[in-house]
């Protein structure tokens, strides 16, 4: 212990985190770069703002399930039903994530110790094959209608609909909201609760109150660490929804096979800054929750 | 005790690391890079021929000197065609389809071969000479072809309306049938249906395609790719459009109250991959070895058995080995009798759109997709 806090103090953890700046710079930052560059250059790599515009701009006819035909912004239209699909997913994540990471917390040891293997446990198989298992289990011949059948129950169709996709999604990303906010429970000192209980809180004002709060840190990570990667996919969607949600990745993916490398890149980098934006917000707001002030 | 076992962990690590870093400094072992489309090699599993090990011991004892061979794959044309044109990578061989080959070469991204070194060329069946995408057969050597065809589950398809593309539209099988989830071959199916051709650059022709799956949509139980196959074997879907080939791998797992069928309709798609130098092919000499290997007897039967592609190579498909292992139902969905494969393949293939037309069918597909 002794000797880390020194070694802390001395100037050896700058080379040790060399490989690590090296890594993120040739693997995280340049491709930002490139990125950006490509969003901002036309087919001869000069600079162009209409990859930017036409993500705004582009319109087409859309006909509802009445037949009405209505105009919409294409591009809009697609990122609106992205963040969609990712914020209810995320939502449920965390209605079901955050009773869970607190009930981990609470736990023995031991009890913590198994929930948080068979927590990780499906993680070690390939996303892909999940996805796919899900395919297996909720189609309409499928496992879940099955079960559905031999219990004289009526089948159901959930393939195919944003349900499905919102399930696939859940599934997949719950670890990432449970982890970070279990790793900040389990820390949370016990006697700052048994303290509030001392001076009046009933069970509900210790959760709002006490417990809450100090999660919070915890459950903006998991937020984020959910809702970027269920924004931005479209392997989900493409299995569980039968190819019939067309969302951001999607784009993103059609004009990259269309060699339109320059708008693809334009759209990522669109959708990136809005995600910053995002979490910037969300941070500052849950700092003036915490602190009462504004600062980041 | 602890610290000594990792110090030598970490020797150990840094070693490992060294040698990979300066590849062994065995320096007489050549290097030979293959970039190939995923599942499209025999490659040893379930006791099928290892054609690559196999490639390094013959090269071994052919040449007396030590071929490793790194092999990569690749999900789509556009995937492989990014990662080259963005330079950095060095690759020998290639295996890519008509249309891109046509591309590359196009945008010399391609190395002429020297055929002197590939002597089995000869095996090379001659209606594959001369293709569109390579007309004087300068810079590939075709590795497999195959035909779309229409698969559809005969206990719930009507015999007597399986018959043409007429079948992906037909309201008796509304929420059954399944469409391709990528824009060139949705389009493709519209294209072929309606008798127009799928390389026009005329935008009111792509627009009738257009037309024609907008009415389809509400007919179809989906868009999928590999997503086929399990839907077909399951019975969750009864008529799609599918390869040839890949229809065996679907009877082979078809459920007890499914009986997949197939017919080609006509027109249809014709595709030939092709196996091509890049110009980022450091051992061209190695590269051209490799190819001539490849269409060599063994691993050619090998290959054209596992993929379960048709073979333009004409020691495969006169080889009894082939025939007798293959069986006679496949060989007559494989191989389907035509007059002139060449002319019906230079008339309703796949060719490379300009950018404008790329781009316009792009976007009726992002329409198709978001209604």
């Amino acid at each position: 212990m002794k000797q880390s806090v020194q070694f802390r103090k001395g100037r050896g953890h700058h080379l040790l985190l060399a490989p690590y700046s090296v890594w993120s710079a040739l693997f995280i930052v340049v491709p930002l770069v490139f990125i950006a560059y490509y969003a901002f250059t036309d087919n001869n790599f000069a600079f162009t703002t209409e990859n930017i515009t036409r993500f705004f701009t582009t319109k087409s006819n859309v006909t509802a399930a009445d037949g009405s035909v209505s105009e919409v912004r294409t591009y809009l239209l697609i990122f609106m039903r992205s963040l969609k699909l990712s914020v209810i997913s995320t939502a449920l994540c965390l209605l079901l994530g955050y009773p869970t990471a607190y009930i981990m917390a609470r736990s023995s040891d031991r009890a913590q110790k198994i929930m948080l293997t068979l927590i990780m446990i499906p993680m070690w198989m390939n996303f892909l094959i999940r996805t796919y298992a899900w395919m297996t289990i909720l189609q309409d011949t499928g496992i879940l209608n099955g079960l559905l059948s031999s219990l004289h129950l009526p089948n159901i169709h959930i393939i195919g609909t944003e349900s499905a996709v919102v399930i696939g999604m859940v599934y997949d990303y719950f670890p990432y909201m449970v982890l970070p906010i279990y790793s900040i429970m389990a820390k949370m000192d016990v006697r700052l609760l048994e303290a509030a209980r001392d001076l009046g809180c009933n069970g509900v004002s210790v959760l709002r109150r006490v417990i809450f709060p100090l999660s919070l840190p915890g459950v903006l990570s998991g937020i984020t660490m959910v809702l970027i990667p269920s924004i931005s996919t479209f392997y989900i969607s493409q299995k569980l929804g039968s190819g019939k949600f067309f969302l951001i990745g999607d784009a993103i993916e059609g004009q990259y096979i269309a060699n339109n490398l320059h708008f693809a890149a334009a759209m990522a980098f669109i959708l990136m800054l809005i995600l910053l934006v995002c979490m910037y917000l969300m941070k500052y707001f849950t700092n003036r929750h915490l602190y009462g002030g504004g600062e980041a | 005790m602890k610290k000594i076992v990792t110090a030598v962990l970490a020797a150990a690590l840094m070693l490992t690391l060294a040698f990979a870093l300066t590849g062994c400094g065995a320096s007489e072992t050549l290097t030979l890079n293959v970039y190939n489309w995923g599942e499209y090699i025999s490659d040893g599993s379930e006791d099928s021929f290892d054609t690559i090990a196999e490639f390094e011991a013959w090269y071994e004892e052919t040449y007396g000197q030590k071929v490793n061979v790194n092999y990569d794959t690749y999900t789509s044309n556009e995937d492989m065609y990014a990662k080259l044109s963005a330079g950095a990578v060095s690759y020998d061989v290639i295996i890519p389809s008509d249309y891109m080959i046509a591309r590359m070469a196009q945008e010399d991204m391609l190395l002429p071969l020297n055929f002197d070194n590939i002597p089995n060329y000869k095996n090379i069946d001659s209606t594959f000479h001369g293709l569109y995408y390579d007309p004087d057969d300068t810079y590939s050597v075709p590795y497999t072809y195959g035909i779309v065809g229409i698969i559809y589950d005969a206990n719930v398809v009507d015999e007597a309306d399986a018959t043409g593309w007429d079948l992906m539209w037909n309201e008796k099988y509304s929420g059954s049938i399944l469409q391709f989830n990528n824009a060139r071959d949705a389009f493709g199916t519209a294209m072929y249906k309606l008798n127009i051709d799928v390389n026009t650059t005329d935008h009111a022709e792509w627009d009738r395609a257009y037309e024609a799956l907008m009415e389809q949509r509400p007919l179809r139980y989906g868009l999928v790719m590999d997503e086929i196959f399990n839907m077909m074997e399951a019975g969750e879907a009864a008529v799609g459009a599918y390869y040839a080939g890949d229809y065996f791998t679907m009877v082979d797992d078809q459920a007890e109250d499914v009986d997949l069928q197939f017919y080609y309709p006509d027109p249809t798609n014709y595709f030939v991959d092709a196996m091509c130098i890049p110009s980022c092919c450091e051992h061209k000499e190695l590269a051209e070895i490799f190819i001539n290997y490849m269409l060599s007897e063994e691993p050619a039967i090998a290959n054209a058995e596992y993929t379960y592609y048709a073979s333009p190579n004409t020691a495969v498909v006169s080889s009894p080995v082939y025939i007798e292992d293959m069986g006679e139902d496949v060989l007559e969905v494989l191989y389907p009798p035509m007059d002139d494969f060449s002319a019906l393949y230079n008339l309703y293939a796949y060719r490379n759109l300009d950018q404008a037309t790329l781009d316009y069918l792009n976007t009726l597909w992002e329409n198709v997709k978001i209604n």
